[in-house]
């Protein structure tokens, strides 16, 4: 059987942005005031009155070759179960060398004093549950599951619809998929 | 094997969670990199939303008497396990630091007035008092309830024991009303809420005006959004380019008030082109000659001298909507009171989705389905009957089509010899009147002729600032409620009960109405201990499971088979030809046009825009502004300007303007936003900021308040609802 790589892949004809999976993701998380770990993008382009828009629910990418873990120096970024990318808050010192790393800018400094982001709710996924934010949404824009298996939902969206990830040119090869 | 098993028992509280993942990966290192669990799951609570009047259902998340965290109830037929962001912002107001704590009575001392902290008892004996004394001095009919939101059912016996028919909310005159009446004098059938619109499965969605995905009902989202899945064509008609715009094949952006000018053509190009559904029209329509007759010249070409939209995209756009027909739905949006002739515009939605053949069809409007309630066994309550009329509206004025009071009426009422007699009192539960009426500043004249007013509520808002007496309500997620049987394609029956205990001294809708009830002496209004003993009783005598009930917060049927034409229903129309009607002649005999006529709108002065207003994902009107779990999003609203605009009058985004409408009325400072999003004539801004409230510590003072700047209304001669999308604003670089 091939390795579980956990992926997503966020259709944008559906969404609306409503921000159903940013508040999800705060409760679910306990994530503080003032930060979020994911959000979205809202790009219009063109002029009155002809005009195209592109809605994007963004987060981590929990990328294949994620800068952010080759550049901590504790080790705390790591790769967990199905190539999520983790942060152990007992191993980081907040040096922030991650944050500089990634560029999607995903990451925010915990006022507890470690860096945090989106953990694809791998306390979630393990009990068989899809992330809070997938989970919420009205739209089910957003869709979760294993991108090495090819019969997965995440899969055949990406076989049968056209898509893109963000910022390609870096090499890091993004598990966050984009639908056009 | 063991360790885990250890883990899965230390891990039963919080402090043990961290003290063993602490333990298993400093102390032994066999733990290596540990999944981070925040532990917000906790016991399930069922129960249904009231952070907007959809009312989805949830599962509170309670651990140690705190709600962690609210999810969509998988079982409730309007979330279907899905939530907007303000249904997850429920702990936002459960937990917001400004509610109301503990009963206030204005009390003067030494020359000035201020709120008191009173107990329970002082301030209903206050109110029972009071209200026997106007009962004598001007009899029962003197008070009026504006009622906004579910819990205020268990008032509405309250006022009606006491003999007042005098009920209103502004969600009828100030916001869906002219569209149900415009649909039943066609269909002769109402939609209410939720709408019976079947989108999932339409392959064309048009939106007039309506801002879906801006505006989250939920179970609309998910299917507005299904159907862009499946490939549906939308149209938006709208003067900005709104969320749901950016999904449409065709974006028409119309200027504001000509909507009737482009229905009207677009009936026209579907008659001259023959691609009306022909059949059904014949089977079950009647006036398609007058129609025919009056749409000649209501050409493409026409319209386009109203509405700016060129002649080719009002062709193109109207056979989209045909080639998808009866797949095809002209949404009759919710908020519609626009322009006073609002009863109308609907009624020409209705009219098209008519010639669509989209009513009663699959991927158009279905018959809804409902569960009879039955009532409380034993409640006999002999509520007195009022002769005298419901003084919603100006002595002789005449509505001749309606259905619920005028909510803006009462207030009217209040200034002496405006109606058949004087309103003295008002009971206003959850609804923000400054924010919500027409004129806010009419709205303080007015309430200086009250003898009593009474405020309940969960936050403060303006309104409870000008009351004699505020009573702190709840929240939801603290309360039981009535049930809710709701009409629709899954007929079911919800319950609402408390996750958690109320906090600080707030106290359920039930036991105010309950208390008041025993004092004013209407025994046997509320003939029950508990209100659970109430909605079991309830529940079995409409034999549904209580049990079942109580744990899933909601019992559903399945669709009935047939309930549309397509599966076999024989329609029927409760109008006065039994008959779809596209010639009214109810509407004739009553004076008012029997066929929509399309009437320009007034222009606006030089120098000022139209204001627009609406809404925004996150927020629900000025209810969840206060919110500061979902405020942190959005904080304030901002003035969209179009960017040649902004550009003549020297403004950039971020800028501060005050806003000032055409009668002096000022409201701001608020932020631009420059934008290619929005028609050069007109501003737009999300309803509900500009607070001014100092109880309400996070919202005072953020952005600007739309009511404040809309003195004017035009009135629908059909029902008397007003319009508010009629005024006139300029802007001001703030000082």
């Amino acid at each position: 059987m091939k390795k579980i790589r956990y992926g997503m892949v966020v259709d944008t004809r559906r969404c609306v942005g409503c921000k159903a999976c940013v508040f999800a993701c705060k409760s679910e998380n306990k994530v503080p005031e003032g930060f979020c770990r994911d959000w979205i993008v809202e790009e219009v382009r063109g002029f009155f009155p002809d005009l195209k828009a592109e809605i994007r629910s963004e987060r981590c990418n929990h990328c294949s070759k994620a800068p952010c873990v080759s550049n901590c120096p504790t080790g705390a970024s790591h790769f967990a179960e199905g190539g999520v990318v983790l942060v152990n808050h007992n191993k980081c010192t907040g040096c922030k060398a991650c944050m500089a790393a990634c560029p999607y800018d995903a990451r925010y400094v915990h006022p507890e004093g470690y860096i945090d982001k989106c953990t694809f709710c791998l306390h979630r996924v393990k009990e068989g549950k899809d992330p809070a934010c997938v989970s919420v949404c009205p739209t089910k824009t957003l869709h979760f599951g294993d991108l090495n298996d090819p019969d997965s939902e995440v899969s055949r969206l990406l076989k049968t619809r056209e898509w893109k990830v963000n910022a390609p040119e870096t090499g890091c090869e993004p598990n966050v998929y984009f639908l056009v | 094997m063991k360790r885990r098993e250890f883990l899965q028992i230390s891990g039963g509280t919080l402090a043990g969670a961290a003290f063993a993942s602490g333990f298993t990966t400093k102390w032994w290192g066999l733990d290596g990199d540990p999944i981070p669990n925040p532990g917000t799951d906790g016991t399930i609570v069922p129960s249904f939303c009231e952070l907007c009047f959809w009312k989805c259902g949830i599962h509170a998340h309670v651990k140690d008497g705190k709600v962690t965290k609210i999810v969509g109830n998988p079982d409730h037929p309007l979330s279907r396990g899905k939530l907007c962001p303000r249904g997850t912002g429920g702990i936002g107001l459960l937990y917001d630091p400004d509610r109301l704590k503990k009963p206030l009575l204005r009390k003067e001392v030494g020359g000035k007035q201020r709120f008191e902290e009173v107990s329970w008892d002082e301030a209903l004996d206050f109110i029972a008092d009071k209200m026997k004394t106007i009962k004598k001095k001007y009899g029962p009919e003197s008070l009026a309830l504006f009622s906004h939101g579910f819990g205020g059912s268990w008032m509405k016996k309250v006022v009606k024991a006491y003999g007042s028919q005098n009920i209103g909310a502004p969600s009828w005159a100030q916001c869906k009303g002219p569209r149900d009446v415009g649909f039943e004098l066609t269909f002769g059938d109402f939609l209410g809420s939720p709408e019976p619109i079947d989108m999932r499965n339409a392959k064309c969605i048009t939106l007039i005006g309506a801002h879906l995905g801006e505006n989250m009902h939920n179970t609309q989202v998910q299917d507005f959004a299904e159907a862009i899945g499946n490939g549906a064509d939308i149209i938006v008609v709208d003067p900005r380019f709104s969320t749901a715009a950016g999904k449409a094949k065709h974006w028409l952006p119309i200027k504001p008030g000509t909507d009737i000018a482009l229905l009207l053509a677009w009936m026209h190009v579907l008659i001259k082109e023959g691609l009306y559904d022909q059949e059904y029209i014949k089977k079950y329509a009647t006036g398609l000659d007058k129609l025919k007759k009056y749409l000649e010249d209501k050409t493409p070409e026409w319209a386009f001298t109203q509405t700016g939209i060129e002649p080719e995209k009002i062709v193109a756009s109207a056979r989209t909507l045909a080639a998808a027909r009866p797949r095809s739905i002209v949404h009759p949006g919710r908020h519609v009171t626009w322009y006073g002739n609002d009863t109308q515009r609907s009624r020409a939605i209705a009219m098209l989705n008519a010639l669509l053949g989209s009513w009663g069809r699959i991927g158009g409007y279905y018959f809804k389905d409902k569960i009879k309630l039955a009532p409380f066994p034993g409640s006999m309550y002999k509520f007195p009957k009022s002769t005298k009329p419901i003084a919603d509206r100006k002595k002789g004025a005449i509505y001749p089509f309606g259905g619920e009071s005028l909510a803006h009426g009462f207030r009217d009422a209040t200034f002496p010899g405006y109606a058949d007699y004087d309103i003295k009192a008002w009971i206003v539960y959850g609804t923000n009147l400054m924010q919500c009426l027409p004129d806010p500043e009419k709205t303080k004249e007015a309430i200086k002729h009250l003898d009593l007013l009474v405020a309940i509520d969960v936050l403060p808002a303006e309104i409870t600032g000008y009351a004699d007496v505020v009573l702190p309500e709840c929240t939801y997620l603290e309360r039981h409620d009535d049930l809710w049987s709701a009409a629709y394609t899954e007929p079911f029956v919800a319950m609402r009960q408390p996750a958690v205990k109320p906090m600080y001294d707030s106290k359920p809708g039930w036991w105010i109405a309950k208390e008041l009830a025993k004092r004013l002496g209407y025994e046997g209004l509320f003939p029950w201990k508990d209100p659970e003993e109430y909605l079991r009783g309830r529940a079995e005598a409409s034999h549904l499971s209580w049990k079942e009930l109580k744990s899933k917060g909601v019992i559903a049927k399945k669709k009935r088979e047939a309930q549309t034409i397509d599966e076999g229903l024989e329609p029927s129309f409760d109008t006065p030809t039994g008959k779809i009607e596209l010639f009214s002649k109810q509407l004739q005999e009553s004076g008012l046009d029997p066929i929509p006529v399309h009437r320009p709108p007034d222009e606006p002065p030089p120098g000022y825009f139209r204001l627009l207003y609406g809404r925004y994902p996150v927020h629900t009107f000025g209810r969840t502004t206060n919110n500061r779990f979902l405020s942190e999003i959005f904080p304030e609203n901002e003035v969209w300007l179009n960017a040649r605009m902004a550009k003549e009058l020297g403004l950039q985004s971020g800028d501060r303007v005050m806003v000032e409408n055409q009668d002096g009325r000022k409201s701001g400072p608020i932020r631009v936003k420059v934008t290619q999003r929005i028609r050069p004539d007109c501003v737009y801004m999300v309803h509900g900021f500009g607070h001014k409230d100092k109880r309400l510590r996070f919202a005072r003072g953020r952005g600007a308040s739309d009511s404040d700047l809309i003195s004017k209304s035009a009135i629908d001669p059909i029902i008397g609802s007003t319009g508010m999308n009629v005024n006139f604003v300029r802007l001001e670089v703030a000082s």
